[in-house]
């Protein structure tokens, strides 16, 4: 997605901090800039110490491009490397049966169904919906 | 010669029989409401039957005027076409193949021959065999008409099938608080699997399944196609926050993905529906416990 209609006020989305939990609720569309301002911002939260999670919530959000996608791979590797796990929760049916088309299954993405199953899945620690297969 | 005279007060063959026909054509509907075709459509009244064959007759009339008797084109048909659709759409209702419909329509020719026959009584004899054999050409064209109608009744119907197999068979259940299951019937094509995705997205959205079981029981055969659509679908449950577990792979479908050399690796795999319900519920169980206090809230 590009710049949108107004390049200038590109809109910033807020990145909240509960305890240890870094909350992200994406409402709308997420034009290019907003996302790498996004990135950079939770980047900044992590690297400020004391998180160990990052939860994006997308529910709000009906367009998914390859951009986006890659950009929420790349917020879960570079909070990884922070020693922070990201889980995406909420994804739509539309927005996952496209992404699946487009061929990008996110692997090591975390994904919940909501934000509060999301939430449970940082506290109970390893695990999550994405293991191999026993 | 007076052959040749007489011959002339004559018009062409298609007029001679479009008059012909207009002019008989009460008695010819008479005759064609007591055969098979118009008596076992019609089976309330003789008044309707001998309605439809008039329509039919003065229809038949209009394309002999336009001297276009084989043509089942002709603009003479489309009065009629729908009445002979319903006729022949209920004949084939009443499980007579094509062959017998085509036999009733032509069982209609002798009734009309004989008027025909009758109606030229001083013609030369030139003159009659044509006539007869322009009606009978109008009455191979009618025939062609009710076959095309009934063919085309049967594709429609075959469309409508296949809407509704789209729908039925494919149905979303809630096997347990949290746990979705879609039973797979039948052969998956692309259309199939993708209204089978996208219902399974919806009920996991809906019911806030944290599992959703694919049971493919009833696929007779899996190729590279159905396993890949497979994959999307646990793909994309995935992305959604679900787990997807595959049962019911049979012996002979497990030897085809071993020999087709796909890779199932990342999806989850159960014998039965049983097996992967009680996976299902123990993942959920075990993911509760260690949650703790504070933890997923879910009764």
């Amino acid at each position: 997605m590009n710049d949108g209609p107004y390049p200038h006020s590109a809109g910033q989305v807020p990145v909240l901090r509960l305890g240890d939990v870094l909350l992200v609720t994406v409402q709308g569309d997420l034009y290019d800039s907003t996302a790498q301002r996004l990135q950079d911002d939770i980047g900044a939260g992590v690297a400020a110490g004391g998180v160990t999670g990052v939860v994006i919530d997308i529910s709000g959000v009906e367009v998914v491009d390859s951009f986006l996608a890659r950009v929420l791979a790349e917020i879960a590797a570079g909070s990884a490397l922070l020693a922070a796990r990201t889980v995406v929760s909420g994804m739509r049916p539309a927005v996952a049966i496209t992404l699946v088309e487009l061929g990008l299954t996110l692997p090591g993405l975390e994904t919940a169904l909501d934000t509060e199953a999301a939430l449970a899945l940082l506290s109970r620690g390893t695990g999550g919906t994405f293991r191999e297969p026993r | 010669m007076p052959e040749q005279e007489a011959a002339e007060q004559y018009g062409t063959p298609a007029r001679e029989v479009g008059e012909f026909l207009r002019r008989r054509r009460a008695q010819i509907a008479q005759r064609w409401a007591d055969e098979s075709l118009f008596r076992t459509v019609f089976t309330v009244s003789r008044d309707e039957a001998v309605e439809s064959g008039l329509a039919v007759v003065e229809a038949l009339a209009a394309v002999a005027d336009g001297g276009r008797v084989q043509d089942s084109d002709a603009a003479g048909f489309d009065v009629v076409r729908e009445r002979l659709a319903r006729m022949g759409a209920s004949r084939s209702r009443a499980g007579l193949s094509t062959a017998r419909v085509s036999t009733e329509v032509d069982a209609l020719r002798p009734p009309a021959e004989d008027l025909l026959v009758a109606d030229l009584p001083d013609a030369p004899e030139r003159v009659v065999r044509d006539c007869v054999t322009t009606l009978t050409v109008l009455m191979g064209t009618l025939r062609l008409v009710v076959l095309e109608t009934v063919l085309s009744e049967g594709q429609e119907l075959i469309e409508r099938q296949r809407l509704q197999l789209l729908e039925v068979a494919t149905p979303v259940i809630e096997l347990w608080d949290g746990v979705v299951a879609v039973p797979l019937i039948g052969t998956l094509d692309s259309a199939r699997s993708q209204v089978v995705m996208e219902s399974l997205l919806e009920a996991i959205v809906d019911q806030r399944a944290r599992f959703a079981i694919l049971d493919i029981t009833g696929v007779p055969t899996v190729d590279s196609l159905v396993a890949q659509h497979l994959m999307k679908t646990v793909a994309a449950a995935r992305l959604m926050g679900a787990e997807c577990v595959v049962s019911g792979i049979r012996p002979a479908i497990a030897q085809t993905i071993v020999h087709l050399g796909l890779d199932l690796g990342t999806v989850v795999t159960r014998a039965s529906l049983a097996d992967a319900l009680a996976y299902a519920l123990r993942e959920s169980d075990t993911g509760r416990a260690s949650a703790g206090p504070g933890g997923s809230g879910r009764p």
